[in-house]
């Protein structure tokens, strides 16, 4: 069972002109097995919402709440929200100087557990990860993320999302920035991802291209810091065809 | 370029330069350094123990063991022998220029032409007394086309001021790894100068993690066009502690290539690090490339890094050149990422310190070393604000 449930979440960021309200009252439910779809014009706060949920200390929640199975995630650290089953792919993954991806993994891998994972099996199943998304193993070597080409570093978020198992996964953007084949790929990734038991999924994007490979049981439409509308996989036609003017003049 | 402009530019002495203090051999040249001198300036004096003025240097509580393969010969030399000042080497400061005068341990490492060891020479300097100071010189040569590694550890406490000269032949490839591992107490002065022969390779890597107070200057000038100078450092100051590194390098000669990167982290209240990255393109230097670099890890509150590259170019006839210093603390992003995949705040900064590290340590190219380094960086990072639990 998993439930992420955030209720008028309101954040703001420090700007140099003071405090700027970015998050103007959201509110949203994830249940089991669900896949919720959020787009939004650029600019609108989906990055802050995603942020908000994995605790980046930038984004500072002024009120509201959000709770994975009842659980107050506002209250955790950033850490202990990974550990409790969240898990963030960044539309910008961040780049790690001298840390081995291999490291990495395995580090966070025992994190997640509280225990170290078993050798042998662990080195197959990291292989097998890497094989699924066409990474090849060699970038286990290499440095997290530095000097992937945008589409590695996307696939090495969906090869983290395969290993460490969460309960509810938030997808900024996976898909910006892939070519046709590498969308299939990170698709078939959190399709995968989904088939593993009652999985929550929120995922964020731009174009309704994704939303071919991944179906969405709800789509929202995000402008100017909260939701507009609630629809089925029928809104994101809707989006492709007519655009966010709709939505955006209602929204002022 | 004729042999006979190249030999003569060779014979330049010192250009005017702030990077290139006045050299002599005579200590009375030198006068005692009043902390207002541009080269003194960054260095805590009171805590010299009397080097840079008039200390007795004759003591001998650092002892030295050496481990050498076949084929490389370890000897005491005579105070006037030719190989002292065979590097070109001209102190260039007070405390260089007393171990000169004074140094009661004179002694030679010799890797003949073309021998290339398997194994690494390995030098053992242990402090047992830093009540007494020790001054020490050494001149390294390695023969023409050799190609070996050196590793030189000081531990123990002591005080010590020593003068290393390095003379890499024509074609040869010498790898010095020093390592200072000293206990809390120790004072060490060091002055390594390296001459560079035609189409040889010298690296110098500088390891400081322990003592007291450690200034070392590392020069290094080349003997012919071709040659090649890596200078890597790694420092860690903890609490009270002065890691300061002075480093110039003279392209004296065409067609020479210089890389410096120097990486410290500092922790703990007081502790000091500074870097002098001083680097001379002469008009004869055509066609040379350097670039250097200083990267510092603040992790605590109450250090100071103190970071000056400095670039002299007198030719516009070169391949390139650059440099860049940058001080910092941990990157939250960084930080933050690791924390999103569940990694507790005091392991995703261990992590990062290690990587900030690793990147060089990767660079050393000897194995063994590689995992010692690590395990050196893994050992200062448990003592301070890097044990478990929160910050
Ligand atoms: N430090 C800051 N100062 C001022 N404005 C900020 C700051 N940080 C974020 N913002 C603003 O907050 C808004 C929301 O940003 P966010 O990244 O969440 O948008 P987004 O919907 O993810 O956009 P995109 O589609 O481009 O990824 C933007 O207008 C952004 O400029
Ligand atoms: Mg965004």
């Amino acid at each position: 069972m998993a439930t992420l449930e955030i209720k008028d979440l309101h954040v703001q960021v420090q700007t140099e002109d003071g405090p700027k309200e970015i998050l103007k009252g959201v509110n949203l439910t994830i249940r089991d097995g669900e896949t919720h779809a959020i787009m939004g014009p650029n600019g609108s706060g989906k990055s802050t919402l995603a942020y908000s949920i994995a605790g980046h200390p930038k984004y500072e929640v002024t009120s509201g709440s959000v709770t994975l199975d009842g659980a107050d995630v506002l209250a955790m650290t950033v850490d202990e929200r990974a550990r409790a089953g969240l898990f963030l792919a960044m539309q910008y993954p961040v780049e790690v100087p001298g840390v081995s991806v291999s490291n990495f993994l395995r580090t966070a891998k025992t994190a997640i557990d509280g225990e170290a994972p078993k050798l042998r099996t662990w080195v197959k199943d990291v292989n097998t990860a890497m094989d699924r998304v066409k990474m090849d193993t060699a970038f286990a070597t290499r440095n997290v993320n530095e000097g992937f080409s945008g589409g590695e570093k996307k696939r090495h978020e969906i090869v983290q999302l395969e290993l460490l198992d969460p309960k509810v996964a938030v997808l900024d953007e996976t898909d910006s920035g892939l070519d046709i084949d590498a969308l299939k790929i990170v698709s078939e990734g959190v399709n995968r991802f989904k088939e593993n038991g009652d999985k929550g999924v929120l995922l964020i994007t731009h174009y309704t291209r994704i939303l071919r490979y991944i179906t969405p049981d709800f789509v929202h439409v995000f402008v100017d810091g909260r939701m507009v509308e609630e629809g089925g996989p029928e809104l994101a036609e809707e989006l492709e065809a007519n655009g966010y003017d709709r939505f955006v003049s209602a929204a002022v | 370029m004729t042999a006979e402009t190249l030999s003569h530019a060779l014979e330049v002495e010192d250009v005017d330069s702030h990077l290139h203090p006045h050299r002599s051999f005579d200590v009375a040249d030198h006068a005692v350094p009043t902390g207002r001198e541009e080269i003194w300036r960054f260095t805590p004096l009171k805590r010299l123990r009397g080097l840079h003025d008039d200390a007795p240097l004759d003591g001998d509580g650092v002892g030295a063991e050496a481990d050498a393969p076949a084929g490389v010969s370890i000897e005491l030399i005579a105070p006037d022998s030719p190989l002292r000042g065979s590097s070109g080497f001209v102190p260039s400061d007070r405390i260089a220029a007393r171990v000169w005068a004074e140094a009661t341990r004179a002694w030679a490492v010799t890797i003949p032409a073309e021998a290339a060891p398997e194994e690494p020479v390995v030098v053992t300097l242990t402090g047992k007394d830093s009540e007494s100071a020790t001054a020490s010189h050494l001149v390294v040569s390695a023969g023409a086309h050799s190609k070996a590694t050196l590793v030189l550890r000081f531990v123990g406490s002591g005080t010590l001021a020593d003068n290393v000269e390095y003379v890499v032949g024509d074609g040869a490839h010498l790898t010095v790894v020093s390592i200072d591992d000293w206990d809390d107490d120790a004072v060490h002065v060091g002055h390594r100068h390296a001459k560079v022969g035609r189409d040889a390779t010298f690296r110098h890597i500088d390891v400081s993690f322990g003592g007291d107070l450690v200034r070392h200057d590392t020069t290094a000038e080349y003997a012919g066009p071709g040659g090649e100078v890596e200078m890597l450092g790694l420092y860690f100051a903890d609490e009270g502690q002065h890691i300061e590194h002075r480093l110039f390098v003279d392209h004296n000669a065409p067609r020479t290539r210089s890389h410096v990167s120097y990486k410290g982290a500092l922790q703990g209240e007081g502790a000091h690090t500074v870097w002098i990255g001083n680097v001379l393109i002469r008009k004869v230097a055509e066609g040379i490339e350097t670039y250097e670099e200083n990267r510092n890890l603040v992790l605590t509150d109450g250090c100071q890094a103190d970071s000056v590259p400095n670039l002299e170019i007198e030719t516009g006839e070169i391949e390139g050149a650059g440099h860049a210093s940058a001080t910092g603390r941990f990157d939250d992003e960084q930080l933050f990422y690791l924390r999103s995949r569940g990694i507790e705040e005091h392991e995703a900064r261990r992590l990062v310190v290690h990587g900030f590290f690793n990147d060089l340590i990767r660079k050393v190219g000897v194995p063994s070393l590689e995992e010692q380094l690590t395990a050196t960086v893994e050992a200062e990072l448990a003592k301070n604000v890097l044990r478990e639990g929160p910050a």
